[in-house]
């Protein structure tokens, strides 16, 4: 595993390093920042200071403070949420494949006609009648976001269970969740992995998007995507508070998306000397 | 200074102020008149103080959806209001630059009983399609809110008429179920303008067609509505930009862009957090106009442990009432004392009468105690349609309460449908209301116990001394008389009313230097009561 | 018959069924919804009487199965139906909000498109350079803001401090071409950067999936030119997975402005649909959702189109 990482491109090692910093300081939110998650300790937007090492926001609260527990919980929803997705859609989804027939007919119709569905707008309709707690906001997003890993890990499963080994597999009477851990899944791997790199990060603008619809987390927790949304007027008065969350959620894009790649790189077997 | 000088004096001031006559021409004049001194400054203030006519004024306001419509039983919200009541309509009475009534297409009105009411209308006063405006218009107007069928959100403020009719083409009479000292206020709604008559007593709503200064010239629902001036406006002095283009922008970041980048003339609702650095920048002013707008975070006394009032006072005393004032609205609102009441009625309460309450932990230590309490664990419904930053408002409040033993969970609720499915449902939530311009509007649409059966009641409030008074106010034509009523009437509310009404909210706007307006601006609702079309110019 | 024809009215009947589906779930899921149009409409001011006068105008007394299947007659008669809240032909102002919305997504596709495959291009050929990595790094950041504060960003800018483009996009009918693309073009370039990173890292990695074909391999062991290899060998074969995803996101320039179109004051459909939906105005909504769900058929249709063009193992089978 070290050895691997030492192998890895420059990107991915910065990736790697970022990934696990970020990782930290969600985990370790409550030893590294120096006020309470919704203690209100200063006035209205104090500037930085030694005091308030970031300021704070417009109730007075501290901002390095907001961002650290932002962490947690941005990064903590979106996990939860995409790895909720990739379970649902790509477990369907390798089925749809693997069963054929009409049960592929029937899951993949209905996958049509959700995804024809704006998401947006489907996801203000059930979160307007589900409410915005946090687990009906994980469960809906994963769920709208499924029916995208659906049609990935089923056209990818297509091409492998037409594969001899699979047929093998069958005919020697492997059970189904054998085929799809051993067989199936592993042959898969890349496309979905280029896939939750780039949803990770949709699933913090999903929910930036919707509080700027008036749906969104619950106060009084801190999430970036509407740290961004409150503050985002301050941009036009050269103040650059808006960007910290922004640059936040950039960073952990970024990153993801380094590793997802050099992943791929390793996976497709395509080494860089080729070139 | 003679008589004749002044008279003269005001002739020239006039010819200055419509722009019929230049600044040279004006000081020879005054000079000659042996006023050479003061020539330059009684120039300046009849430049200043009079409007001068032209230019398209750009509005960016809040408020309005793709399903409104120009039907006036449907107007909720800014936009509509300023289209419809500030720019195509008017009504029989209007509330002046310095909120008070005035005549508007009712010349004036009289009652010995104040239970019939005749209104004299204005002579020779046109619609924008030229015909006169007849009594039958506004019978017909009026009872486009009356009746069984109507959905109109003005039906409980005509509910009190029992008949209405026309004596002849200039005077209508109204026949109240009870004496109403203040009918004529009622008549000044935005609901009530007064629109042309069809054959069948029915009224057109959908042209648009009015009596105001302005007249449609196009209108797209929730996007933008373009008036041009309606050159035979009977008013005169008023209505003096060439068109008004309103424009519905919901996003407040992009309002205060557009005023920014001088592609919008006025916007309503800047960001309070950020007012005072939009006022900062070169060409824009950001003002504010106090009226009765309160926010309220009304519990429902039927609902444990609300029931008990010392568990609401405890409330009352535990909310810092100064810190919302600093960090939600920037010092820009004032503070509520627990009464509807607010700065432009008549007859509120002094500071000697009813004296502000204040964050007070040991005062809300006591009364938690009195109710044999220790500890009280709550939840409150918040949204932004409630009031902008409820929801940080009430997080605030969390945190000071918590110190008495109250531990209050903050529940955001969507904003869509917040109405119909959390204020009046949840037991505890935040709410607002725009505000009424007389005590017994207010007192009666919301406090009175008839408001338990017609649904507006927040908190289900039911005092038999308030009940007692409120009738005797409403019918009391002495002024002394009636303050002492509506001050005892405040200090009910006050004290055994189970809502917290924290603060009075100002109606904020920014605008770019080159709009001018009076000195004094009306505060009934925002932009100068929403007729900044007719009384606002160009400088 | 040709395989293609048949695949296209395969498509076309299933697109149909699939459009009644989504209306049958669009009525469900607004019937579900807390409050109705009326509280929606009065506001703080439905009293109980004026709430029931106003369900009786718009007849919302009836029971919900009945209300679908006299919209439903209306639709295959051609006809949207009126608006609940303002009682307007749906048709007469729908029109002109689509064709806003397409304008949008037009000229948005238009900069976007053209733009991801010649970076796409670029990055595959010049994989792991300089130039690489930054257009991943910029690409990834750009999407990494969201919208409203992307949007803010170049107002501030190209607005606010450069005074180049109108910050405020009110487009309306009675503007000369001209104008309306100057004003629709900073929305537009707020939505390129959004859907750029996307299309551009999809062509990248199908480009650079196919370089390690073997007859790449053969053509570039030829002498072939690198760009000739990826111009003439790599891209014809690319184009299947490529398409598809410029569908998905020209699909999402149609259907998820929304909040591009608050920022700018765009008056295009999202918003529209937004509205109604806080209004509850099921015949707008219903209206508003077939359209968006209408162009994302459509959209997939047309890529697996040229997916099946481009490729002759599909246009002739076996």
């Amino acid at each position: 595993m070290l050895k691997l990482f030492w192998t890895a491109p420059l990107t991915a090692k910065l990736g790697i390093l970022a990934i696990l910093g970020y990782a930290f300081v969600a985990i370790f939110a409550p030893l590294l920042t120096p006020y309470a998650e919704t203690a209100i300790v200063g006035g209205s937007y104090e500037l930085w200071s030694d005091e308030y090492p970031l300021g704070t926001d417009n109730i007075g609260r501290d901002m390095l403070t907001r961002l650290i527990y932002g962490a947690r919980n941005t990064i903590g929803i979106a996990f939860l949420t995409v790895a909720l997705a990739f379970v649902v859609g790509g477990v369907v989804g390798m089925l749809a494949a693997i069963l054929g027939g009409w049960y592929d007919m029937v899951i993949g119709r209905f996958v049509d006609i959700l995804m024809a569905i704006p998401s947006l707008v489907f996801a203000l309709l059930l979160l307007t009648v589900f409410g915005t707690s946090i687990p009906s906001l994980v469960i809906i997003i994963a769920l709208l976001d499924s029916t995208r890993i659906f049609r990935i890990a089923r056209s990818a499963a297509m091409n492998v269970v037409v594969m001899e080994f699979v047929e093998a597999a069958r005919l020697r009477g492997e059970g189904m969740a054998w085929v799809i851990r051993k067989e199936v899944l592993p042959n898969i791997m890349a496309p979905l992995l280029a896939e939750f790199g780039l949803r990770f990060c949709f699933v913090f603008l999903f929910i930036a998007a919707l509080s700027f619809l008036g749906l969104g987390i619950q106060p009084p927790l801190a999430d970036w995507g509407s740290m961004v949304r409150e503050t985002a007027t301050l941009i036009n008065y050269n103040d650059i508070t808006p960007l910290l969350p922004a640059a936040a959620i950039a960073g952990l894009t970024v990153a993801v998306n380094f590793v997802v790649d050099w992943m791929l790189h390793l996976s497709s077997g395509l080494r860089s000397d080729s070139t | 200074m003679y008589s004749r000088q002044k008279t003269e004096l005001d002739r020239l001031q006039a010819k200055v102020a419509n722009g019929n006559m230049s600044r040279r021409e004006f000081l020879s004049r005054v000079s000659a008149m042996g006023l050479g001194a003061m020539a330059p400054g009684l120039y300046m203030q009849s430049a200043a103080a009079s409007p001068k006519k032209g230019g398209t004024l750009r509005l960016g306001m809040q408020g309005a959806a793709s399903s409104d419509s120009l039907d006036p039983a449907t107007f909720m919200a800014e936009y509509m209001i300023n289209v419809g009541m500030g720019q195509l309509r008017n009504c029989l009475t209007e509330i002046d630059e310095n909120n008070q009534l005035a005549p508007e297409l009712a010349e004036s009105w009289e009652s010995s009983d104040a239970k019939t009411w005749i209104f004299n209308l204005r002579p020779g006063v046109e619609f924008h399609n030229g015909r006169s405006l007849k009594a039958s218009d506004v019978v017909a107007s009026l009872q486009h809110h009356m009746g069984e069928d109507t959905s109109s959100a003005a039906k409980g403020i005509v509910a009190q008429i029992e008949t209405i009719q026309a004596q002849n083409d200039s005077q209508v009479m109204f026949m109240l179920t009870g004496p109403n000292a203040d009918f004529a206020y009622l008549m000044s709604d935005y609901h009530l303008g007064i629109c042309p008559a069809n054959a069948d007593g029915s009224i057109d709503t959908a042209s648009g067609i009015g009596t105001g200064g302005y007249k449609l010239e196009s209108w797209e629902p929730g996007v933008r509505t373009l008036t041009v001036r309606n050159p035979n406006y009977w008013k005169s002095g008023r209505a003096h930009f060439d068109a008004i283009e309103s424009l519905f922008i919901a996003d407040a970041g992009a309002r205060e862009n557009g005023l920014i980048s001088g592609e919008l003339d006025v916007i309503t609702g800047p960001v309070a957090a950020t007012a005072a650095r939009l006022g900062q920048k070169p060409g824009i002013e950001v003002f504010y106009t106090y009226g009765n707008q309160h926010c309220t975070l009304p519990m429902m006394n039927n609902v444990s442990p609300f029931d008990n009032n010392d568990v609401v006072m405890a409330l009352k005393h535990a909310i810092d009432r100064q810190e919302w004032l600093e960090k939600i609205w920037f010092g820009s609102a004032s503070l509520g004392n627990d009464t509807p009441i607010g700065p432009a009625n008549i007859y509120r309460a002094t500071d000697d009468e009813i004296p502000q309450r204040d964050y007070d932990l040991d005062k809300s230590k006591y009364f938690m105690k009195k109710a044999g309490l220790s500890s009280l664990d709550l939840k409150i419904s918040v949204a932004d349609s409630a009031f902008q930053n409820s929801d940080d408002a009430c997080v605030l409040f969390s945190e000071t309460a918590r110190p008495a033993g109250i531990n209050i969970e903050v529940v955001r609720k969507p904003d869509d449908g917040y109405w119909s499915n959390v204020w009046l449902k949840d037991p505890w939530c935040a709410s607002y209301w725009g505000g009424r311009p007389t005590e017994d509007w207010m007192f009666s649409q919301v406090y009175s116990a008839n408001a338990i059966d017609t649904g507006w009641s927040e908190t289900f409030f039911n005092n038999a001394r308030f009940e007692e008074l409120l009738p005797q106010a409403r019918a009391e034509l002495d002024n002394n008389k009636r303050r002492e009523m509506y001050v005892e009437m405040q200090k009910i509310v006050h004290d055994n009313c189970s809502s917290i009404i924290p603060m009075f909210l100002p109606y904020a706007a920014a605008s770019s230097d080159k709009v001018k307006r009076p000195e004094n601006v009306a505060s009934n609702w925002e932009l100068d009561g929403n007729k900044c079309a007719e009384r606002w110019w160009f400088a | 018959m040709s395989p293609l024809t048949k695949v296209v009215l395969q498509r076309l009947g299933l697109g149909l069924a699939t459009l009644l589906a989504v209306s049958v779930i669009i009525a469900f899921i607004v019937e579900l919804l807390p409050g109705d149009i009326t509280e929606a409409i009065l506001g703080q001011a439905a009293t109980p009487e004026a709430v029931a006068a106003f369900r009786r105008e718009i007849g919302l007394d009836q029971p919900a199965y009945i209300r679908y299947l006299d919209w439903l007659s209306g639709i295959l008669t051609g006809d949207l139906g009126q608006s609940l809240a303002s009682k307007r032909d749906i048709s007469e102002f729908v029109g002109k909000r689509l064709s806003n919305t397409l304008f949008l997504g037009g000229v948005a596709a238009a900069i976007a498109v053209p733009l991801a495959l010649f970076l796409g291009l670029l990055a595959a050929l010049y994989r792991n350079s300089i130039f690489d990595r930054i257009v991943n790094f910029t690409t990834l950041t750009s999407i990494s803001f969201p919208e409203f504060f992307v949007a803010y960003i170049l107002i501030l800018f190209l607005s606010v401090k450069a005074g180049i483009f109108p910050g405020i996009s009110n487009v309306s009918t009675d503007l000369a071409f001209s104008e309306q693309l100057y004003r629709t073009l900073l929305p537009a370039l707020t939505l390129t950067l959004v859907v750029l990173a996307h299309m551009l890292r999809m062509t990248r990695a199908a480009i650079i999936n196919l370089l390690s074909s073997p007859y790449i391999e053969m053509a570039r062991l030829k002498g072939t030119r690198p760009f000739r290899v990826i111009f003439h060998h790599a891209l014809p074969n690319a184009w299947g997975p490529i398409v598809n995803v410029i569908a998905l996101n020209l699909a999402y320039l149609v259907v998820g402005v929304v909040v591009v179109e608050v920022v700018f004051v765009y008056p295009g459909l999202g918003q529209l649909l937004v509205d109604s939906v806080s209004k509850r105005d099921l015949p707008v909504v219903q209206a508003c959702s077939i359209i968006f769900a209408a162009v994302y058929i459509l959209l997939n249709l047309l890529a697996d189109i040229v997916s099946i063009v481009s490729n002759p193992r599909l246009m002739h089978p076996r």
